[in-house]
């Protein structure tokens, strides 16, 4: 092994070539578009690496949920019933609503409203880069995920899925700075772009003029401008607004509705055209079902 | 000749995975580099093997694994590695404290560079707990430098 005289070419040619290599890849990665199928080729072919790193997480929820007490699992399960029953009662009036709502639309040759199929996914990791807020879920192409598609978790929208790989992809958070997303105040209807900043516990508002109608508590929803994000899910509420005239717009923060730092389960939306009158006649068989437990 | 290759693979694959292992919020922003440790040491214990090509192909593994744009960690990575590489036989000459600072040193070009790749291709405010890193870096590189050389002569690693 001789290490006095260098092999092959020097070092700065090898530094020149790699660097400039690197600059090519950057570029051609964010400007065009078409290089991302080739993308989500590599990530599913460094994804065991993901699955590894994973492993002690999993392994201790694993045996956390092998050793949970007995007492622990009965309050849960109490909690449970409670909480299902209360949504119980809630959705069978939210069916009344919903089908009133479908004949006044068609009385007004309003299009109806698609249902949705839905997916649970798992979170896999989150990424410790602090420039992005990205997560990665279990669930890839072979689960027909799609890019961007809606994340959602019980509380309201996540994000939008940005990689597919095989059998996971990346969702990239509302929270991060690229991110925005169309909005509407639900008690007013007016139309706003929610960004983020890189915060998870905040997003903002950005270009609002002073005399626009909102106040602190104000619930925005998707608009589904866009075409996008599926539309009328919880994006946040309005936590501060700052009129200050000498700025040019209102200073506006949202506290995001879903948990972003605190995942585990999220919803995977697919809108559905064709069969949404089969899931409406499923979804009824369901509470009528529902109402006989409840009696 | 084989083993000593998969030796290095091996550590490498390890630092990718400390890298990318889950870690609560708040220990997050100490994550020394594991990585660019594991690098440093092999560019400095054997030039010839791991050099600037190695870091830089490893450094795109950690752009997919991360999300980021292809090419931003195998560029930060790569001008730290040409650094070590280029004066391998001073550092090999330094004291193990002395090592640690160049090794923080080498690990805020890294993180400043990733910073700046980022800012290039997405705007993003700077953070000085960017940094944090660096200084955990310091204080693991004497244990993991020895953990490393005491393997290396085990294994006959050259």
């Amino acid at each position: 092994m001789n290490e006095v005289f260098a092999r092959g070419p020097s070092l700065l040619t090898r530094l020149a070539f790699v660097l400039s290599l690197s600059v090519v890849a950057m570029f051609i990665d964010t400007k065009v578009e078409s290089v991302s199928t080739f993308r989500a080729y590599l990530t599913s072919l460094v994804s065991p690496l993901q699955y590894i790193a994973d492993m002690p997480g999993a392994a201790l929820s694993w045996s956390a949920s092998r050793f949970t007490s007995r007492k622990h699992l009965l309050e849960e399960n109490e909690l449970l019933i409670s909480q299902m029953t209360m949504m119980n009662e809630q959705l069978q009036r939210f069916q009344v609503i919903q089908q009133e709502n479908q004949n006044l639309r068609s009385l007004l040759d309003a299009p109806v409203r698609p249902q949705m199929q839905k997916m649970i996914a798992e979170l896999m990791a989150v990424d410790n880069n602090p420039y992005s807020h990205q997560i990665v879920i279990n669930k890839g192409a072979i689960d027909n995920v799609f890019p961007g598609q809606s994340v959602l978790d019980e509380s309201g929208i996540v994000g939008q899925v940005i990689e597919v790989g095989t059998t996971n992809s990346r969702v990239l958070l509302l929270s991060d700075v690229t991110h925005a997303i169309p909005a509407r105040i639900n008690r007013n209807n007016v139309t706003l772009i929610v960004n983020g900043i890189g915060d998870v516990n905040e997003l903002s508002l950005e270009h609002v003029p002073h005399s626009t109608d909102m106040e602190e508590g104000d619930l925005l929803i998707s608009s589904g401008l866009g075409n996008v994000f599926v539309e009328g899910y919880p994006i946040g509420v309005i936590s501060s607004i700052l009129r200050d005239e000498s700025q040019p717009f209102a200073q506006v923060k949202v506290r995001p509705a879903a948990k972003l730092d605190r995942l585990k389960y999220l919803l995977l939306l697919w809108p559905v055209e064709e069969s949404s009158e089969q899931t409406l006649s499923m979804t009824q068989d369901e509470t009528a079902s529902g109402e006989q437990d409840a009696e | 000749m084989r083993s000593n290759r998969t030796f290095i693979f091996i550590t490498i694959l390890i630092g990718l995975i400390l890298q990318i292992i889950p870690m609560p919020a708040e220990a997050d922003v100490y994550r020394p580099d594991w990585l660019l440790m594991i690098l440093c040491y092999w560019a400095m214990a054997l030039p010839n093997r791991v050099s600037i090509g190695i870091a830089g192909l490893t450094g795109v593994v950690l752009d997919l694994l991360y999300g980021t744009a292809l090419g931003v960690h195998s560029f930060a990575l790569a001008v730290p590695i040409f650094l070590v590489a280029a004066n391998y036989q001073r550092m090999r000459n330094q004291s193990i404290l002395q090592l640690a600072v160049t090794i923080g040193v080498l690990s805020m070009i890294y993180h400043l560079l990733i910073y700046w790749l980022q800012f290039w291709l997405t705007s993003i405010d700077f953070r000085l707990t960017f940094l944090w890193p660096s200084v955990t870096s310091i204080f693991l590189w004497p244990w993991l430098f020895w953990l490393l050389r005491k393997f290396r002569r085990k294994l006959g690693v050259s």
